[in-house]
């Protein structure tokens, strides 16, 4: 357990609900759910995850700090949009689920091998490298997130779309080959660090 | 006298019903079997010319009955007014030709309906008298207001804003009731329009209470004459002369009279003290009364805990605290109001302990009705008060504070919360008197000694205090539905009780809040203004608005059986001194309920009596036993199943052709003598339609349809004296709605014909 994540418990004590107001994306809204249940019931994977949303509202308001943050839940969202559009206190739901997996990976919490967490940390190196996305480096960085062999089956199972996107002009594999980058580089370098620092004091305020 | 009377009869060609009835055939059925004198036709009665028509054979031809073949007595009820004449209609419109297919087959039948329905109101309009005045009409323009309490002293405001003067007598030494004692209120606004959903908006925040200055307002009122620490020892009269004497507590007694009454006699808290699982001996477990006296206690500084006085940093809501539950013990219902009560009390601890005590809201059924309703909800969410849904088991105790054990029934899981301070949502429980009815009711199916063995036991129990005190034979106080809440037409005439001119409001009639029992107290007060003067005019009050007639009995012919001071619904007829019962015109209905119920027939209407229906039944003319013409009598309450079969005629649903329908006040004024008369006569079927009875009931005139099915429950017996099959008379509850359903009720009557046979009876 990060640092950060112990100061958070010192602070918020007694109030997960006040921690995730303070510090989550949209977590103001929580305390405005009516626990109606239409989230749970419009979304199409609920049923596939442990809490759905209306649970995970509830269980931040019953001071289930753990059992949320360290979730599975809400890195399962697909952003398919179905629960805000539902909800009729207009939660922004959607954003209040990303919002919390973005705060359980900050403070290092997210559990281990969550997909979705390993997945989401291979875009932002790969982004980061040069300032857009590369998406042949991207796809087969994912095709080897499990390791080397299942990397090399997936790779000769894809072999055929990858020809056919080549050939149509929909893949350049001299990508392979470093990759082009945004015009100034070291400026969107720039505005990522600072907005990294302005992140960071955001967060070191509340858990200090 | 008889030779005063001179009888006219006008028929109505147009509409469609001169194309397809036999205007001529009508009009010699009105003179020949009906007895007209003179007999008009015109193409459109109800024009100014028609009006005129008959306005001139009153005034110039001098007649005082008047015959109207036409619509239904339900439509052009204005154009057809003629209140200085006995008048009765002829339903040729609704209820025969929209009622029959316009063919050729059907001709004959149809207008052998129609010439059925002139012989009957012929026959009705003979029987009829013009209603005149009692001379028991009084008019007092002074209103008596029983409770001091929000609900009373707006009942006094409206009342003397309407400019009539108000007596407003209080129990206690103050007005304000329990609404004084609040330390602010329930908001009385929703918010504003186009807030929209979010997490720091404007919503509606607890308000000030200002009941100060509602009590300075009633105080300052030179209309309203107050009388604190007084009650009301007794109540006699009727509405238009209401006498009542008004008593201190130093005994002191003023005796006033008043138009009529509203009572508003409010609640008391529900005692939990018999579900010792809600942990209230506890100090740190109060009720949400108690907690509205430690928040006023505590000015706008923090609320303290009462056991040792630590400032309170958690508190929970118990909610629905031995509410809507039938376990021994608790409160049969839900008081409805006590989410509001806990939200704005959540919002008194994070206004005043501060924004992080922990406030938690345990719910199982969460309801803000009323007009700030969701919006007040959202308000406590957005202060952070925790909303949480759960079933509590028990509130224990170790030390001060107490932890409330509760399941989750989101996560599904027992949870312990400990919390400084607990606040239990108790129900309202309404201060009635006792019901005259109790007994009656809860007698029902017992045994004379049994009946006994229970009166006696009644009277060693706790009694109950009367609020009015009525000397009324009946009981002395407005009879109650359940619970304890005043009975009333809950869907029609919500504010009438069954003491007619006296009006309960406020929670004596179901559990409310401030602005509810300020709305409820209004309109009663309007209803009270209206029954007034109803009384100076000798006109009825709901229902039957504006009519003029009264129940009167022939003295001679009464045997004193009581049947009618008992059954009478709004218990109008008292005793006098040689035990003939005592008609009281104003507290009267005019349901017939007394008419029905009388086994010797001596009580009427000027306008509707034994003869009136009687006469119609026997007027139809009876086809012989071969003619396969049966004949159907439908006796239809006028208030729903009357109209339900216009309103069938009018969508186009065909009516039996072999039906006469008769309309009455009431099931409940349906005399057994019409049944067996009309079996003697040679009807093969008899049909009535009431309105649903019952706890639920339907009946306008509450007990009228009850009486009726218990009368007539009987008539099997009668059926089988004269060797005729029992199902040959059926008794339906029909509501309004019932479009389709009761033309339906009347063919299936005619299948049983088809299946029993045509009577014997026709001669
Ligand atoms: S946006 Fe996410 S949480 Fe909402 S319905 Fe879709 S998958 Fe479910
Ligand atoms: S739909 Fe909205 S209000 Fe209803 S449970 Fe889900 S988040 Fe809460
Ligand atoms: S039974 Fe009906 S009509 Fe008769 S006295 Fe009572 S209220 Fe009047
Ligand atoms: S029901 Fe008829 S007979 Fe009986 S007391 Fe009343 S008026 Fe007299």
């Amino acid at each position: 357990m990060s640092d950060m994540n112990t100061a958070m418990i010192e602070k918020y004590r007694n109030s997960f609900l006040s921690e995730v107001e303070a510090n989550v994306e949209e977590g103001e809204w929580v305390k405005m759910c009516m626990q109606c249940g239409v989230c749970a019931g419009s979304c199409p994977l609920g049923d596939a995850w442990e809490h759905t949303p209306q649970k995970i509202f509830m269980m931040i308001r019953a001071g289930k700090r753990d059992e949320v943050l360290q979730s599975d839940s809400m890195w399962m969202c697909t952003s398919c949009y179905n629960c805000i559009v539902r909800c009729p206190r207009e939660l922004p739901i959607t954003h209040i689920m990303h919002g919390l997996a973005h705060y359980a990976k900050r403070l290092g919490i997210v559990p281990q091998g969550q997909p979705t967490a390993k997945f989401a940390q291979l875009f932002w190196n790969n982004l980061m490298k040069k300032g857009r996305v590369n998406e042949l480096k991207l796809g087969i960085s994912l095709y080897f997130m499990n390791g080397f062999g299942e990397g090399v089956k997936t790779s000769l199972k894809m072999k055929d779309i990858g020809i056919g996107m080549v050939k149509t002009k929909r893949m350049n594999p001299m990508e392979m080959l470093g990759g082009h980058a945004v015009k100034d580089l070291s400026g969107f370098q720039k505005v990522i660090k600072k907005a990294q620092e302005l992140e960071d004091a955001r967060l070191a305020k509340h858990g200090g | 006298m008889a030779d005063d009377k001179k009888f006219a009869g006008f028929i109505c060609t147009g509409c469609g019903i001169g194309e397809r009835l036999d205007a001529g055939q009508l009009e010699t059925t009105a003179k020949r079997d009906g007895k007209m004198a003179i007999c008009h036709q015109h193409e459109m009665l109800c024009s100014k010319e028609g009006v005129q028509l008959i306005r001139d054979t009153i005034d110039n031809d001098g007649a005082t009955h008047v015959m109207i073949a036409a619509c239904s007595r339900r439509a052009k009820v204005e154009a057809f007014s003629f209140p200085d004449v006995a008048m009765s209609r002829a339903n040729l419109r609704e209820g025969v030709i929209w009622a029959r297919p316009d063919t050729d087959e059907a001709r004959e039948t149809t207008q052998d309906m129609a010439d059925d329905y002139i012989r009957m109101a012929c026959a009705e309009v003979k029987y009829m008298n013009k209603p005149k005045m009692s001379g028991e009409q009084a008019l007092n323009k002074t209103i008596l207001v029983v409770g001091g309490g929000v609900t009373g002293m707006t009942a006094a405001l409206e009342t003397a804003a309407a400019g009539f003067a108000v007596h407003l007598v209080e129990k206690t030494g103050a007005l304000g009731g329990w609404a004084a004692k609040w330390h602010k209120r329930i908001p009385g606004r929703a918010a504003a329009d186009g807030v929209a959903n979010g997490t720091n908006v404007d919503l509606p925040m607890p308000m000030e209470n200002d009941i100060a200055d509602m009590v300075a307002a009633v105080e300052a009122n030179e209309l309203i004459t107050v009388h604190l620490n007084s009650t009301v020892t007794k109540t006699s009269g009727a509405p238009g002369r209401f006498s009542a004497d008004i008593t201190t507590e130093s005994g002191a007694t003023a005796t006033e009279n008043f138009g009529a009454i509203v009572q508003a006699s409010g609640w008391k808290e529900f005692d939990p003290s018999a579900i010792p699982s809600l942990g209230s001996s506890n100090a740190d477990v109060v009720s949400n009364v108690e907690l509205e006296a430690l928040a006023k206690a505590a000015g706008d500084g923090p609320i303290k805990r009462p056991s040792d006085g630590k400032e309170v940093k958690s508190v929970v809501f118990v909610q629905n605290a031995g509410q809507a539950s039938t376990a021994e013990g608790h409160l049969p219902y839900h008081s409805g109001i006590g989410d509001l009560i806990a939200i704005k009390q959540a919002m008194y601890f994070k206004a005043q302990n501060g924004k992080d005590c922990d406030t938690t809201i345990l719910f199982d059924n969460l309801r803000t009705p009323g007009a700030a309703g969701e919006d007040f909800y959202r308000s406590g969410q957005q202060q952070m008060v925790i909303f949480s849904k759960g079933q509590v088991g028990d509130v224990t105790s170790s030390g001060n504070g107490a932890t409330v054990n509760f399941r989750d029934l989101i996560l599904d899981e027992d949870v312990a919360l400990q919390a400084d301070l607990v606040v239990l949502d108790l129900g309202m429980v309404p201060n009635s008197g006792p019901d005259p009815y109790a007994a009656n009711e809860s007698q029902e199916g017992m045994s004379d000694e049994e009946k006994t063995a229970d009166n006696s036991a009644r009277e060693t129990a706790v009694t109950i205090d009367s609020i009015l005190n009525l000397d009324y034979r009946q009981g002395t106080d407005l009879p109650q539905l359940k619970w304890g809440f005043t009975d009333s037409h809950f869907i029609c005439f919500p504010y009438e009780t069954r003491r007619t001119g006296i009006y309960a409001a406020g929670p004596v009639r179901r559990p409310m809040d401030i602005k509810q029992a300020q709305d409820d107290a209004t309109g009663a007060a309007m209803k009270a203004i209206q029954a007034a003067i109803n009384a100076g005019q000798g006109s009825a009050a709901h229902p039957r608005v504006g009519d003029l007639s009264y129940p009167s009995f022939r003295k001679e012919g009464c045997t004193q059986c009581k049947r009618c001071t008992v059954e009478c619904p709004f218990g109008a007829i008292n005793e006098d001194e040689k035990r003939y019962p005592q008609f009281n015109e104003s507290r009267c209905r005019r349901c017939g309920t007394c008419m029905g119920a009388c086994p010797v027939r001596v009580i009427s209407f000027e306008n509707y009596s034994i003869d009136t229906v009687g006469q119609q039944i026997k007027a139809v003319d009876m086809p012989d036993e071969f003619s396969e013409k049966p004949r159907i009598l439908v006796m239809a309450c006028e208030n729903d199943a009357y109209p339900a079969l216009d309103q069938a005629a009018m969508s186009g649903q065909e009516i039996s052709p072999w039906a006469r329908i008769v309309p009455v006040r009431c099931l409940g004024s349906v005399s057994l003598s019409w049944v067996t008369d009309a079996m003697n006569s040679g009807y093969d079927g008899i049909v009535m339609m009431g309105c649903q009875r019952g706890e639920d009931y339907q009946c306008h005139f509450v007990r009228g349809s009850t009486m009726a099915a218990e009368r007539m429950a009987k008539v099997g017996d009668t059926l089988s004296t004269l060797n005729l099959e029992p199902e040959r008379v059926v008794v339906h509850e029909v509501a309004i709605t019932d479009i389709e359903r009761a033309p339906r009720l009347i063919k299936e009557m005619e299948e049983v014909v088809e299946k029993v046979g045509m009577s014997p009876f026709k001669f």
